[in-house]
């Protein structure tokens, strides 16, 4: 199968979609004359023209609002954010407007909008540009929140989202752009909402979606070697959860370890937590774990970086206390 | 309070106003070429050392960041040098500063040890935010300066709010709040004018407007591409300044600062300056061409001041030599000083996240 890049399988994703669908416009900073911030729009305004394909200036309240407006009345917005660090700015309108116009409205008026852009740590950017905040956006209803780990994902999830009837966020990361992987020609969709055994395994469980499920892969790798056969869920969408594929797995490995960027309080993780001790209590062997990122901003300095983030050591020790093993 | 005096008085501002804002934004050149001769011999020294200081250190950091010292998104002054410059020798020590993320030069013209800088760009525990910032969150409490901020448009509302603990104070003191041309977009800097004008802070606004907000020129970003005039929905007095000229961009702040001490409020001031590099390390600046840069490059701040200090016999060029030695040996010696420092330890992760010692963390 053909090998193209994450920024090409999302950007292939929004052409298909706006060749077939001409209510659907990209707009954000810099996606038009500059080719994207990331490159991730390329040549998009070439084929679709200005109409399109729309540059806006730094003020991510008020497009993100126009985008709400402009679904509310008929069209299908993909609306970008540089960083998710940015949709901040423009919280109100993403929770306040497109996760309630629909049932404000008694279903009159729905959102069919998708706000996509970067999450989470991308290297030496200080506090203020190395946010995860995939549980917020999650813990509001009216919000699908879609997290993508590789390309085919992305592609396969970025034309539900477009389609879907509702507002969807999507998020990706800035050191995913460039990961290749294998991607089909011909079109498919992937539904919002599944997960995906990416390992079998039947010592553990390890839950994990976006980038950071990298970590939980290489410490799958690393425990075969000492005889641990690791499951791994991606979750691909973190809202709705797809709670029956995780307590499908625990199971039949009665053990859960959870690998997250985001901080630890009212994390996803917490929320499986919950659902996998309701739903499958008399299965486990151990205690869940969580590996998440410390309780702290992350800060510019490397050993900082390195002492916050979650990584594979300590996704291993946390793998081998539910298996009990040292 | 009657409305009718309320009337009155804006009415009053709105008529007086205007013309202040048009013939400072037209007669700025003259000004200038008038005034020069207004500023001492020792101010025209101490504008080309700090601004050669700052050419010199961002060269230097744009090297570093070549070879990956430095890392993350590193933002050059390179061209801007005279905002920083000029308002530094138009206020007062206890003023209070606050930018966005291209803000290595404003420490650096406010005294902080260049050593510190380069450490923070570094990542270094000797660095002016302890490693901890890195190149947009710089901070320096010792010259109060308040960082160093991300957020596109963010510290605008806080640079307000600076300027309103000083008046609450009453301590006489202001604040000089930087943005960008692209972050006068932003809705909060706008609610923060309004406020700022309504309650008569003393802040003075400062639009560094360099032309661009990434790959995005100002005319692609409004109708309104006359950013002087951002302010007159809140009467707020407001000028264009010619900020290749020093000494036009401290006669604009020291006009500011006047009024904001005497009780006025907050004052807009365009800087029209230029990047000579792109947005940041990244990015190659395509959107732009060669002959544009080249214009504003004749325009250069340093050399301008130069121009002065030589016709002037203010120094010779060996004495500018001479300077120019000791600020390439004073960059030279803030790379050996962060080169030779240490990371902060891992421990440091959970320092300065609370002002209360014990505060429990969770620890998985
Ligand atoms: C709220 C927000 N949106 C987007 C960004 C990404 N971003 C960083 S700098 C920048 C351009 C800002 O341009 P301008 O205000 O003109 O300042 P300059 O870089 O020219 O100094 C953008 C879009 C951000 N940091 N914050
Ligand atoms: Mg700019």
């Amino acid at each position: 199968m053909r090998v193209i890049q994450f920024r090409e399988a999302l950007r292939e994703a929004m052409n298909e979609e706006m060749r077939r669908d001409e209510s659907v416009f990209l707009m954000g900073e810099e996606v038009a004359e500059y080719n994207g911030a990331y490159k991730v729009s390329q040549g998009m305004l070439d084929e679709f023209g200005a109409k399109r394909i729309i540059d806006t200036p730094i003020a991510e309240l008020g497009f993100a609002g126009i985008g709400v407006g402009a679904a509310m009345n008929g069209l299908r917005p993909i609306i970008e954010f540089m960083t998710f660090n940015f949709s901040l700015v423009a919280i109100d309108q993403v929770i306040n407007s497109a996760a309630k116009t629909l049932a404000m409205s008694a279903g009159q008026y729905g959102s069919p909008i998708v706000f996509r852009g970067p999450t989470g740590n991308a290297g030496q950017l200080g506090a203020q540009h190395s946010q995860n905040f995939e549980n917020w956006y999650a813990n509001t209803p009216g919000l699908k929140v879609v997290v993508p780990a590789n390309p085919h994902d992305a592609k396969g999830l970025l034309k539900s989202s477009i389609r879907d009837n509702d507002p969807v966020i999507f998020m990706e990361s800035e050191m995913m752009y460039g990961d290749k992987g294998e991607v089909p020609e011909e079109e498919y969709l992937i539904p919002l909402g599944v997960a995906d055994v990416k390992r079998q395994g039947t010592d553990v469980t390890v839950v994990s979606f976006g980038k950071i499920l990298k970590v939980a892969q290489q410490a799958a790798e690393e425990l075969e070697k000492e005889g641990i056969s690791v499951e791994i869920i991606d979750l691909r969408t973190v809202r709705p959860i797809d709670y029956a594929a995780i307590v499908k797995s625990v199971k039949k490995t009665n053990r859960l370890v959870i690998v997250e960027e985001a901080w630890p309080l009212a994390s996803i993780a917490t929320d499986i937590t919950y659902n996998v001790q309701r739903h499958a209590f008399d299965y486990l062997d151990a205690p869940i774990r969580r590996v998440n990122s410390m309780d702290v901003p992350l800060s510019y300095a490397p050993t900082l970086i390195e002492a916050v983030l979650p990584n594979v050591k300590r996704t291993i020790e946390a793998i081998k206390s539910v298996t009990y093993v040292s | 309070m009657s409305d009718a005096k309320n009337t009155a008085k804006t009415a009053a501002k709105t008529t007086t106003k205007k013309p202040v804002r048009k013939t400072a934004a037209k007669s700025t050149a003259k000004k200038t070429t008038t005034k020069k001769t207004s500023f001492s011999k020792e101010t025209y020294m101490k504008w080309y050392e700090d601004m050669q200081l700052m050419r010199k250190f961002e060269e230097k950091a744009g090297q570093l960041y070549g070879q990956q010292k430095i890392r993350g998104f590193c933002h050059l002054y390179i061209g801007q040098e005279a905002c920083v410059a000029g308002a530094v020798s138009a206020l007062t020590k206890d003023d209070k500063w606050i930018t966005a993320y291209r803000d290595h030069a404003h420490p650096l013209g406010l005294g902080t040890s260049p050593n510190a800088v380069m450490a923070e760009l570094y990542g270094k525990e000797t660095g002016c935010s302890k490693g901890k910032g890195g190149s947009m969150h710089m901070f320096d409490k010792e010259v109060n300066f308040m960082g160093g901020h991300g957020i596109v448009g963010a510290q605008v509302p806080m640079g307000a709010g600076i300027g309103f603990a000083e008046k609450y104070n009453e301590t006489g003191n202001l604040c000089i709040c930087y943005m960008g041309d692209g972050a006068v977009r932003q809705g909060a800097i706008h609610e923060a004018f309004n406020m700022a004008m309504l309650w008569k802070i003393p802040v003075i606004f400062v639009i560094e407007n360099n032309g661009y907000a990434m790959g995005t020129s100002v005319s692609r970003t409004s109708n309104v591409i006359d950013l002087s005039t951002l302010g007159e929905s809140y009467d707020m007095p407001s000028e264009g300044v010619d900020a290749m000229s020093v000494e036009a961009v401290h006669e604009a702040v020291a006009r500011a600062a006047d009024r904001a001490r005497s009780g006025e409020g907050p004052t807009l001031l365009e800087f029209r300056t230029y990047r000579y590099k792109g947005h940041s390390m990244s990015d190659p600046a395509k959107y732009r061409t060669r002959e544009e840069v080249n214009t504003y490059r004749k325009k250069d701040p340093i050399e301008q001041v130069k121009d002065v200090i030589l016709k002037k016999k203010y120094a010779s060029q060996e004495d500018l030599d001479k300077i120019d030695a000791g600020i390439k040996e004073k960059v030279e010696a803030s790379v050996k000083f962060a080169e030779e420092s240490d990371f902060p330890d891992a421990s440091e992760a959970f320092k300065d996240i609370y002002k209360q010692e014990d505060y429990p963390f969770i620890m998985d």
